[in-house]
């Protein structure tokens, strides 16, 4: 195996800085990704999941209480029937959205960096989405019959209308989930027999077992990568629109209503980049304290993460030129009750929403036009966290000052969540971080075969003409 | 050893992309049809030398993607304009453009499931238990091996010649496997 001689020349267009570094050959990418399925689970773990656990249970009895009593424990009042159960819904969906983009779309473009944070990612989706999905459901207030949503036959004799944007959202999110399932367990059988060979070697019976079940018998054979590859192909081009799609009928729920603040037609654009914006945080959020707990740091780069940062930088200015333009086009319109929503939401009573936002989603970004913020890992760490607030926030502003003032002023109002919103809402991050912390303990959180593909060795040609960049065979 | 009816195939270890790159040129070249590489990621390119065709994957995903957007259109008009108009607002129980959110996501609910269930069709997976497992190396085949296989199916297979063959072109651990 020839060694990888580290390039850190990322803007020099005649150098590709390597994708693997520390000069790994594929026996001990596989042992690094390994690791922390085999090695003794550090304490840490246990405490995080243990926490973790707590506070998802705490989920769960909310829910309970919810049911048991009734819509009435939260904030939730007459002018905003739309409180935090909807802006929770967006806030997650929307973070579910880095991960079909990191695995499709940059599939696509043959992003090559996307292959050792689209696993990791691509969980993160899934777990994001299950965190979504709860909240629609348990706001619909008689949750004993939410399957009236589904077009299946129901005591009312009546079908759903499918007219209503609430419904189109319901499939695509169904859709949405069901689709970043099935490309990250098609992604994962491969690994799972890497798994599953090293157990059996290691003589870890059980393990074996387990891992062997869900790899379905791999054995790499290339009559079986050519259907797998193009299924593999096929899955990204169906992702590609899909996860545009998604957001873009999210941001329908209100674009067809006739509310000012809500009824503009640069919502599904302006909805879909803050998707991959908040997105693309909540990785780095993850990634970047995983990478270092799980000694990532020669398949995690710098680059990678120098790579998200410009992503965020594109994406929050994308939403700064959002916000802007709806300003621009509630003066340009020339409709009062459009321009008091404005005005209202960035000088009425939830102008520190309003301001938060913008401090978070288009100020905190504008540090990634300087390289050595992008390539430091504190920094990058606390934007992202600004990043999750901002974009929480941007749904809280659109939702619920969007709502508070309507046409008939004797009928303004203001929201105040309850506890049980507060709660409720932390409970879901206790869902979504249990799940990542098993994941993150029991699978491959790279995409081994991937990585390996993309490492010049992998080149059958390799050595010929002495590349030192894996850029397919000629 | 028993008798030829039961040998499934011949099967030797390679140590790079390039070495099983051209063990399967040259065991192609020796007029060998039933081979096949395993490897631990795609080699890419290496289906011409193996002499394998593209895969029809393609084909079962354009019926699938059909059908769910066929399933569609026929279930909102069906539902809403026939069998219980909904009258909403105004508008026409069935309007087209109402319909296009839920025919795209069922065009792509449909197409994704038929592309995995298609590929695992198409590959006869799940399959457990697999007579290459047998190979005294092959746990190394998701790691950092390669493997060329021969199998007894093809005409010119000879337990003995094909296994000398393979260790010619610089096959390791050549081994021949029962099913």
């Amino acid at each position: 195996m020839t060694s990888i001689t580290v390039i850190d020349e990322p803007e020099n267009p005649l150098f590709r800085a390597p994708l693997v570094e520390g000069g790994k050959n594929f026996a001990e990418v596989t042992a690094l990704v390994a690791r922390p399925t085999e090695s003794t689970t550090p304490r840490a773990w246990f405490l995080g999941l243990g926490v973790s656990i707590a506070i998802m249970l705490n989920l769960f009895a909310m829910i309970g209480y919810l049911v048991w009593t009734g819509v009435g424990v939260w904030g939730n009042n007459v002018p905003v029937g739309w409180g935090w159960p909807i802006v929770n819904f967006v806030f997650w969906i929307g973070i579910g959205h880095a991960g079909t983009l990191i695995s499709a779309i940059l599939c696509l473009f043959r992003q090559k960096w996307r292959t050792s944070i689209n696993r990791a990612s691509e969980a993160m989706t899934i777990f994001a989405v299950m965190a979504a999905g709860i909240f629609p459901a348990i706001h619909v207030g008689r949750i004993w019959v939410i399957y009236w949503v589904f077009p299946v036959p129901n005591q009312m004799a009546m079908w759903p209308n499918f007219k209503s944007p609430l419904l189109w959202d319901v499939f695509a999110v169904s859709t949405y989930f069901t689709v970043s399932a099935l490309f990250w367990f098609v992604g994962l059988i491969p690994d799972l027999a890497t798994f599953r060979d090293r157990a059996y070697a290691q003589g870890r019976d059980i393990a074996a077992r387990i891992y062997g079940f869900f790899a379905f018998g791999w054995h790499g054979s290339n009559r079986h990568w050519i259907n797998y590859e193009k299924a593999y192909l096929i899955l990204a081009g169906l992702s590609t629109p899909l996860v545009l799609s998604v957001h873009s009928i999210v941001s329908f729920d209100f674009a067809v209503s006739l509310l000012p603040g809500w009824h503009t037609t640069i919502f599904p654009p302006y909805f879909v980049a803050g998707a991959i914006f908040s997105g693309f945080g909540m990785v780095l959020t993850l990634m970047i304290p995983a990478r270092s707990w799980l000694g990532l740091h020669n398949l995690i780069t710098l680059n990678h993460l120098d790579n998200i940062a410009k992503i965020l930088l594109l994406t929050g200015t994308l939403v700064g030129y959002a916000y802007g333009m709806e300003f621009f086009i509630a003066w340009y319109g020339g409709v009062e009750y459009e321009q008091y929503a404005f005005t209202n939401r960035a000088f009425g009573p939830y102008w520190w929403a309003y301001w938060t936002m913008i401090s978070c989603n288009v100020i905190s970004p504008q540090l990634f036009w300087v390289r050595s913020f992008r390539r430091n890992p504190v920094v990058l760490f606390i934007v992202s966290i600004f990043v999750n607030i901002g974009m929480w926030f941007e749904r809280f502003v659109i939702t619920v000052t969007s709502l508070h003032r309507d046409f008939l002023p004797s009928s303004w109002g203001y929201f105040s969540p309850t506890i049980i919103d507060v709660l409720t809402y932390l409970g879901s991050f206790g869902l979504f971080f249990t799940m990542f912390l098993l994941f993150a303990k029991f699978l491959p959180v790279i995409a081994i075969s991937e990585v390996k593909g993309v490492m010049p060795e992998a080149n059958p040609h390799h050595g010929h003409h002495g590349d030192s960049h894996a850029e397919g065979h000629a | 050893m028993s008798s030829e009816a039961n040998v499934w195939g011949v099967v030797a270890e390679f140590d790079s992309p390039a070495a099983i790159y051209a063990a399967a040129e040259a065991t192609t070249d020796a007029g060998y049809v039933q081979v096949d590489s395993h490897t631990p990621f795609p080699i890419h390119g290496i289906e011409k030398a193996l002499r394998h065709g593209p895969s029809h994957l393609g084909w079962f995903v354009i019926g699938g993607g059909i059908t769910g957007i066929t399933a569609a259109q026929l279930m909102m008009w069906w539902m809403n304009a026939v069998d219980y108009p909904i009258y909403v607002s105004g508008k026409l129980p069935y309007a087209w453009p109402a319909t296009i959110p839920i025919t795209f996501e069922l065009m792509v609910l449909l197409s994704a499931l038929t592309a995995v269930f298609g590929m695992f069709a198409l590959n006869k997976l799940p399959r457990h238990y697999h007579p290459i497992f047998k190979h005294s190396s092959i746990h190394r085949v998701t790691d950092d091996r390669f493997f060329l296989s021969v199998e007894a199916t093809d005409p010119k297979f000879d337990r003995s010649a094909t296994a000398k063959f393979l260790e010619s072109i610089g096959g390791k651990n050549v081994e021949l496997l029962e099913d």
